[in-house]
């Protein structure tokens, strides 16, 4: 198992969001997490993500407790949120180009890491745009340039937050595709979406179900 | 360790136990308080060179006292709260802050008014004032640090690493201030160095310094006690402990 | 638009570089930062005027001015210092890059630290750099305007490094500027002390080799304690 997630508690101000949650994401599994709006899903994500510290239970990496190995952890994990994590005043190839020397050993310098960047670009329909300041671009083109950063893809586990949005129908499908096939080539996804995600995934046999019901129990459907 | 750690983390624990401390804090405090203030400011003779000016000492001295111990205590809390996430220690250090600020006022302002008598003026840039100033100002940013994040939690995070980086500062504050003013002035205006006070003048000093911190301490257990109900209104010994209190009376 | 991408390649990839991760973060910064020219003036703008205003107040007096310029000088460079820190990590807040530098495989500190150093490359030496202009429109005696470059270069290293701490803390607020100046301004003092006591020694003429080597030893002990104290600051920033 990849992720193993053992007793998993959240309590923000004195309210306990979650609590006594066992979960655990293997190869090859996508898990769609569903639930009211304020009921703990992008909480979930940030605890998994390694950016809060403030739960109780446990998590392991590959059998290792994860604040003992943060940096190999960091290094296959994937994180997209809210907010798209993309610098406006810079290219849309600058803004990878960072990503991806933050993340990768460099193999063959920063021409090689360009070249990346260029075809990640290409894949999800940016090509031209490459040089282009990222305000210039569009609402929806924003959103593909953080979504880029799956295209440049050596991360195994992708934990997305809400990534549908703003995007149109064609690029919904596209990333529901990626997201099946990064899954069926050994990675994992966890994804949160509000409405109804898209059309090929529930077909999908990858796809699992994680529930909140809004009263603090969490449901796992296998 | 870790045992003892826990329990003394325990709000419930802590609730218990210092409901028994309080009285006890508050009648000493006050005895020694009262005593030591009737003494000093009635029976001690007065000084030699300053007359009875000098006896804004039995408050000025304590008040100082208590603004640097408290900032101490402030910086272990906080050190306690983001090492082992007790929020018992959290409490404590939000409970402190409010009583380390209104110490440091009076120091500063039972300062200005001994300085009138002594130095013919309110107010001198004596490094001990200046320093003082400057604590007023960091217990000033630490509580509306605190008071400024909507989540309680992340108030309390920022307020406790405030604290540490400002205990890590103080000792340069204070020894920079002191250097600036050696540079500055030639003679500095030296509260303590003056022939040793006899026994009928310190004495009174003593109780005065030892009062105050049982009443910080006992001010203290009460703001964290309160503290305690606030966060936990729903607790279940807490529900016991009000109905139980409503039974009694 | 093809489903061909790489899929997941190792089973335990080796671990991307410290010094690569650093580098591009401090590229970056100072590539955002330029990409800004008129943001980039702003710190050295209110420096001049900050600087005007005080004759205006007081009185075309050179001897006077002379007297009071290495502590005017500090006080100006420092409040231009304590106006630009507000953005030190607020655009990336708002954008949510600051949210993926934390998530990056290096030590946060270590990125802070590369956007602390950016900030003082367009903020502190630019600063140190225009300040002796400034100092002959104070008619500061000659001989010390080195002494007032370097002190500036020196402190305002200190002054970014500290300041970052609070600019981090308050980076969640949505009115963190006053704020902000209320928490760090008393924690700048000692190096306002130091930068502006060197100066006025070094009008005297006097020994200030000492005075250096303690501005020297404020920004090693701020090296070693403010990025991971502004790393801490900045995750629970993010927490809340």
């Amino acid at each position: 198992m990849q992720l193993d997630i053992q007793k998993l508690g959240c309590e923000r101000d004195e309210r306990w969001l979650f609590s006594d949650l066992d979960w655990q994401i293997n190869p090859g599994e996508l898990w769609r997490i569903e639930g009211p709006n304020g009921s703990g899903k992008t909480t979930l994500l940030r605890i998994l993500s390694g950016q809060m510290a403030d739960y109780t239970g446990t998590l392991s990496w590959h059998g290792e407790k994860l604040s003992r190995c943060r940096e190999a952890f960091m290094a296959s994990m994937l994180y997209i949120g809210h907010r798209p994590g993309v610098k406006k005043a810079l290219t849309a190839l600058e803004n990878l180009d960072w990503y991806q020397a933050m993340s990768t050993v460099e193999e063959g310098g920063a021409r090689a890491r360009r070249d990346a960047c260029f075809q990640a670009l290409e894949a999800v329909g940016l090509a031209g745009f490459e040089e282009t300041p990222v305000e210039a671009l569009s609402a929806g083109q924003q959103r593909r340039v953080a979504l880029a950063r799956l295209a440049l893809g050596h991360q195994r586990l992708w934990i997305l937050d809400e990534p549908f949005t703003a995007i149109d129908r064609d690029g919904v499908r596209q990333l529901e595709r990626w997201m099946m096939a990064h899954c069926e080539a050994g990675g994992s996804v966890v994804v949160t979406s509000h409405h109804d995600s898209g059309e090929l995934l529930p077909a999908s046999r990858v796809l699992r179900n994680l529930r909140f019901d809004g009263q603090g129990g969490v449901h796992v459907d296998c | 360790m870790w045992p003892i750690i826990h329990k003394l983390g325990s709000p419930k624990w802590f609730y218990t136990m210092s409901g028994r401390w309080l009285p006890f804090l508050w009648g000493i405090g006050t005895i020694l308080v009262v005593t030591g203030s009737v003494w000093g400011l009635a029976f001690a003779p007065p000084d030699y060179q300053q007359g009875d000016s000098f006896r804004i000492l039995y408050v000025h001295v304590p008040a100082a006292i208590l603004a640097q111990s408290c900032f101490a205590l402030m910086a272990s809390c906080s050190l306690i709260f983001l090492v082992w996430r007790i929020k018992l220690a959290d409490m404590v250090a939000g409970a402190a802050a409010p009583f380390g600020a209104a110490m440091t006022f009076s120091a500063l302002f039972s300062g200005a008014i001994w300085g009138v008598p002594t130095w013919g003026t309110w107010w001198v840039w004596d490094a001990r004032l200046t320093s003082m100033l400057l604590l007023l100002f960091l217990y000033l940013g630490i509580m509306a640090l605190r008071g400024a994040f909507a989540s309680r939690d992340g108030g309390a995070r920022a307020a406790a690493i405030l604290s540490l980086v400002g205990v890590i500062n103080l000792p340069i504050i204070k020894y920079s201030v002191v250097w600036w003013n050696t540079l500055h002035q030639g003679a500095t205006f030296s509260l303590t160095e003056k022939p040793a006070m006899p026994a009928s003048m310190w004495l009174p000093l003593l109780l005065m310094v030892v009062g105050f911190y049982l009443l910080f301490a006992a001010v203290t257990v009460a703001r964290t006690r309160n503290e305690i109900i606030r966060r936990q209104p729903t607790a279940r010994w807490v529900r016991a402990l009000v109905q139980g209190g409503r039974n009694g009376l | 638009m093809t489903a061909e991408r790489a899929g997941p390649r190792r089973a335990v990839e080796p671990l991307p570089g410290l010094w690569q991760g650093f580098a591009a973060t401090l590229g970056r910064d100072c590539r955002l930062r330029f990409r800004r020219r008129s943001e980039l003036a702003n710190p050295l703008i209110f420096f001049a005027l900050i600087v005007t205003l005080f004759p205006l107040g007081l009185a075309p007096d050179s001897t006077l001015l002379s007297g009071i310029a290495p502590g005017l000088l500090w006080v100006a460079a420092l409040l231009s210092v304590l106006l630009s820190l507000d953005g030190l990590f607020r655009d990336d807040f708002d954008d949510g890059t600051l949210e993926q530098l934390l998530l990056a495989p290096q030590p946060a500190s270590v990125l802070v630290l590369a956007k602390i150093v950016a900030h003082w490359l367009t903020t502190g030496l630019p600063l140190a750099l225009i300040s002796p202009l400034l100092a002959v429109m104070l008619s500061l005696p000659g001989h010390s305007m080195g002494v007032l470059m370097l002190t500036l270069l020196l402190g305002s290293a200190t002054l970014s490094l500290v300041g970052a701490i609070g600019a981090a803390l308050t980076v969640g607020l949505r009115r963190g500027g006053v704020l902000l100046s209320l928490l760090i301004l008393p924690l700048y003092t000692p190096v306002l002390i130091f930068g502006a006591g060197t100066v006025r020694l070094a009008v005297d003429g006097a020994v200030i080799a000492p005075w250096l080597a303690l501005m020297g030893a404020m920004l090693a002990l701020s090296l070693l304690a403010a990025p991971w104290a502004a790393a801490a600051a900045l995750k629970l920033s993010l927490d809340g």
